[in-house]
């Protein structure tokens, strides 16, 4: 028998992830909104597993989902950062707000 | 009884750097926190009893991608720099869009998740996870296991032709 | 008898052809061309004519309907359709003969007398549209078909008489005539809405068939105490009474005269205007039993419009001025003579004396254009001050031109005496104050037209021309010769075995208590004309400053014109195109710019949402998802 209950995994992944949009809708550095990023990513990977364990404790698939998003989070982490130093190279500078050349 | 401290624990390490990690202002210091967050979660997969996931948490998570982030934020600017403080008109509605959304969540979460304890789960081992990873029978993930490989084929090629040098 | 479809379109076909195609041709093919479309028409309809009217026409008594062509165009419902047919009976016939002749004599003369003038071929190919209107419309089987060829006729007679564009009185004449005629047709539109809605049919056959009873059913619908079908009547005829010049809608037919003289002859004398009477002619029967009010108010108009015209025709210089006011009175005589016509036998006397009376007044009204013309090409001028003493020059246009005014005149054996007198009889037997409105006026007539002969072929036998007038060429003189031979013999017809309100055949003779009396009238006016005009003499100046007012009036048209224009300026400008001009500059463009201009607004205040920053755009997306899942959860 586990004492930790489902809801206490869930509240610490939600303040995870909203801190996480906290964080994306606030920096101007690139690399910190897709830090943020990751922790949304994170939070619902931590969803996804406690929602396994207690729901459906036979089954693998929470866990498996969370494994292939770790995956594919890494490859987008790497593609994204790509972009962001061959924007560094262009503009020499990674702020958000720096990027505006099709503006209105 | 041990579980529940390991639990608070965690649970504080995770939040609390997180939060930090979001409001801090020098890059770094912000990498570092959520490398810290990240080995919390990870943490918090072996309490569950997943090892498996524990260990490519850290090996990919942690080793991996945060070893990225922190040769990027060297390339892309000098490590003691401090960020230009944002104005308020920014961070007003980013503070109301995460406090509203958490408060929604909240209350799905304490009004409707039981508190539930669960049974006694069965202990997953490797040669389960493993052949459930190569197997093509039902709940099994060739496919996905194959779809991903060639996901983080076209990821690398991709990474090669954006970052090379003109 | 189908083989009545060439007559009226072989001159469509000469329109599309000269019209599309007359450019590129030698001005004298196209008048060849033209005139050959033309002369077939008639041929043929001498061909109908004979076999209609001796042949498989009469069956008894009386003269059938054949419908050799009809074919369905635009249904509404079972009974209500709108048909396009060629309907034969003895008054289409006899308007078939009537058109193709006349129009025929039109374009022989057209040879000559617009030769070498700018756009022949136009010319042509406009005659033979407005040939193939005229057709079409006399031939019509329902009154729809004949509303069509009716704008058709106006729309060829706008073209014709703005002929020289380039003269601005011509194109001012043009759209003045177009204008009234289409103020007149639109009560002509709504007669014919009224009527066909009532009594569900457009047919004339339908219409006309049961005399005794209208349309099979009695209509009790009255309106502001007339009933429904004496005001269509009433509106039908106030759109023929547009095309036939009467009054008040006469003020386009002196101004017309801008347009060629062959055109004058051709649409202002023998064919377009008669249309109106040929309307109410084709309704009598409607007329007499179901408005016969209407018809006591048609008698009337006639009546006072042959009056004013005459009067009129007495003061006017232009020699084709006095022609079109003399138009306009004998139109009045046969609208008169349909107003005080019974019908059935011998008491549709005034029906068939109207025919009769289109029937010549056509051959000597054409007769004496074409001689106006023919002096007018002679002399270069339309004013009656620089002719006189003419009668040496111009042989042949003052023998014929001498005919056709004692044919109006009303002088025996003329053909104008026989239709006249019939007239003048139906008048007699049914209302004296017509007949006395209508005796003055032959009188009348007399007069002014001996005061035209005599200004233009006698008058000053000293007068100097600056070049010497010359006879007309053949392809002029022909028409007129040929035109009063008609005059002289078509009197002797005995028309009334042909036609008559009822289609049955009566017997006529000479009233000789009328025709004596008329004859009389005739001469005196014949002889006062000649006293005052035949030598140069200040008498008629002294007789005009006697009567000054009345005769500065009526040198002015009885200021018609000005109270037209008063009423158009004033009343319909102001009151009803203001106003609806205001609403559609300001409400209906108003409310497409204000669409714009809510529009352009609308986008100026929402532009900045577009910030470009992903992070807004994140932001609205993260706000959006909270507030759908707030509202799923807690609504």
């Amino acid at each position: 028998m586990s004492n930790i209950p489902l809801a206490a995994y869930l509240v610490v992944s939600a303040i995870m992830f909203f801190a996480g949009i906290y964080g994306f809708l606030s920096r101007r550095n690139m690399l910190t909104i897709l830090m943020s990023l990751e922790l949304m990513l994170n939070a619902a990977d931590i969803n996804f597993v406690a929602f396994n364990k207690y729901l459906y404790p036979g089954q693998m698939d929470g866990a498996f989902f969370a494994l292939f998003a770790i995956g594919v989070s890494a490859a987008e982490t790497a593609i994204a950062i790509a972009i962001i130093i061959n924007i560094y190279r262009n503009i020499k500078n990674i702020y958000v707000d720096e990027v505006n050349k099709m503006k209105y | 009884m041990a579980e529940q401290i390991i639990f608070y624990v965690l649970a504080i390490v995770i939040v609390v750097f997180s939060i930090l990690s979001v409001t801090s202002r020098r890059i770094l210091r912000s990498a570092t926190y959520l490398l810290f967050v990240l080995l919390a979660t990870a943490g918090l997969y072996l309490l569950m009893g997943y090892e498996f996931l524990f260990g490519v948490q850290i090996s990919v998570y942690a080793g991996g991608i945060m070893v990225l982030y922190i040769f990027s934020i060297l390339l892309t600017s000098h490590a003691g720099d401090k960020a230009k403080k944002v104005s308020w008109k920014r961070l007003v509605p980013a503070g109301v869009a995460a406090v509203a959304g958490f408060a929604v969540c909240g209350h799905i979460i304490f009004h409707n998740v039981y508190k539930i304890a669960q049974t006694i789960s069965p202990e997953i081992s490797m040669q389960q996870l493993g052949t459930a990873m190569l197997g093509t029978g039902k709940d099994q993930y060739l496919l996905p296991f194959e779809a991903i490989s060639i996901l983080l084929l076209a990821c690398v090629i991709g990474g090669i032709m954006i970052a090379r040098k003109r | 008898m189908s083989y009545t479809l060439i007559i009226v379109a072989l001159p469509l076909i000469m329109f599309l052809f000269l019209g599309l195609l007359g450019g590129k041709m030698k001005p004298a093919v196209a008048g060849l061309i033209g005139t050959l479309g033309l002369f077939t028409s008639a041929v043929l309809s001498y061909l109908t004519a004979a076999t209609y009217f001796f042949g498989i026409g009469k069956v008894g008594e009386t003269f059938q309907t054949i419908v050799p062509l009809n074919f369905e165009w635009l249904r509404f419902t079972d009974k209500l359709h709108i048909d396009l047919g060629i309907m034969l009976d003895p008054i289409s016939v006899m308007m078939l003969m009537v058109i193709t002749t006349v129009s025929l004599m039109v374009h022989i003369y057209s040879f000559g007398y617009m030769k070498g003038e700018r756009g022949f071929q136009r010319y042509y190919a406009l005659l033979s549209l407005f040939s193939f209107s005229m057709l079409g419309l006399v031939v019509a089987t329902n009154i729809f078909q004949m509303y069509i060829f009716w704008e058709l006729v106006g729309v060829s007679s706008y073209s014709l008489i703005g002929f020289y564009y380039t003269k601005p009185s011509a194109v001012a004449a043009s759209k003045k005539a177009f204008i009234v005629t289409r103020f007149a047709d639109l009560f002509f539109l709504i007669g014919i809405l009224l009527l066909s809605f009532y009594s569900g049919t457009f047919s004339f056959d339908s219409l006309t068939s049961n005399p005794g009873t209208v349309l099979g059913q009695p209509i009790t619908d009255t309106f502001m105490g007339w009933s429904v079908v004496s005001w269509a009547m009433m509106l039908i005829f106030m759109g023929g009474a547009g095309k036939s010049a009467m009054l008040p809608f006469h003020i386009w037919l002196p101004d017309a005269m801008e347009g060629p003289t062959p055109v004058s002859a051709l649409i202002h004398a023998a064919t377009m205007v008669v249309a109106g009477v040929f309307l109410v002619a084709r309704m009598f029967p409607l007329y007499y039993f179901g408005a016969p009010d209407v018809l006591q108010i048609i008698a009337y108009v006639g009546a006072i419009t042959a009056m004013f015209a005459a009067v009129i025709a007495c003061t006017q210089t232009d020699i084709k001025r006095v022609l079109a006011f003399s138009t306009i009175s004998q139109i009045a005589y046969m609208i008169t003579a349909l107003g005080v016509s019974g019908y059935g036998g011998h008491e549709g006397l005034g029906y068939m004396a109207s025919m009769f009376h289109l029937f010549t007044h056509a051959f000597f009204k054409a007769l004496l254009f074409l001689g106006a013309g023919a002096v007018i090409h002679a002399v270069h001028s339309n004013e009656m001050d620089s002719m006189g003493g003419l009668r040496k020059y111009l042989p042949i246009t003052h023998i014929t031109f001498l005919i056709a005014c004692l044919s109006i005149a009303g002088i025996p054996p003329f053909s104008g005496f026989f239709s006249k007198d019939e007239i003048l009889v139906a008048a007699f037997e049914n209302n004296m104050f017509i007949f006395a409105c209508l005796y003055i006026c032959a009188g009348l007539t007399a007069f002014y037209m001996f005061r035209l002969y005599y200004r233009i072929f006698w008058g000053d036998n000293d007068k100097v021309y600056h070049h010497t007038p010359h006879e007309s060429p053949l392809s002029m003189t022909f028409p007129l010769i040929f035109l009063a031979t008609l005059t002289v013999f078509t009197g002797l017809i005995p028309f009334s075995e042909f036609v008559s309100s009822d289609n049955t055949v009566f017997h006529t003779h000479i009233e000789w208590s009328v025709a004596s009396m008329s004859i009389l009238v005739a001469v005196i006016g014949i002889a006062i004309a000649t006293v005052m005009y035949r030598k140069q003499n200040s008498m008629s100046d002294k007789v005009a400053a006697s009567v000054k007012g009345l005769y500065t009036a009526a040198y002015h048209k009885f200021y018609f014109d000005e109270i037209w224009i008063f009423f158009t300026k004033k009343v319909v400008f102001n009151c009803i195109s203001k106003p609806i001009a205001w609403f559609d500059r300001h409400c209906v463009d108003g409310f497409m710019n204000l669409q714009s201009t809510i529009a352009n607004y609308v986008s100026r205040k929402i532009k900045f949402a577009q910030s470009g920053e992903i992070q807004d755009y994140a932001w609205a997306f993260i706000m959006g998802a909270v507030v759908i899942v707030s509202l799923l959860v807690f609504i």
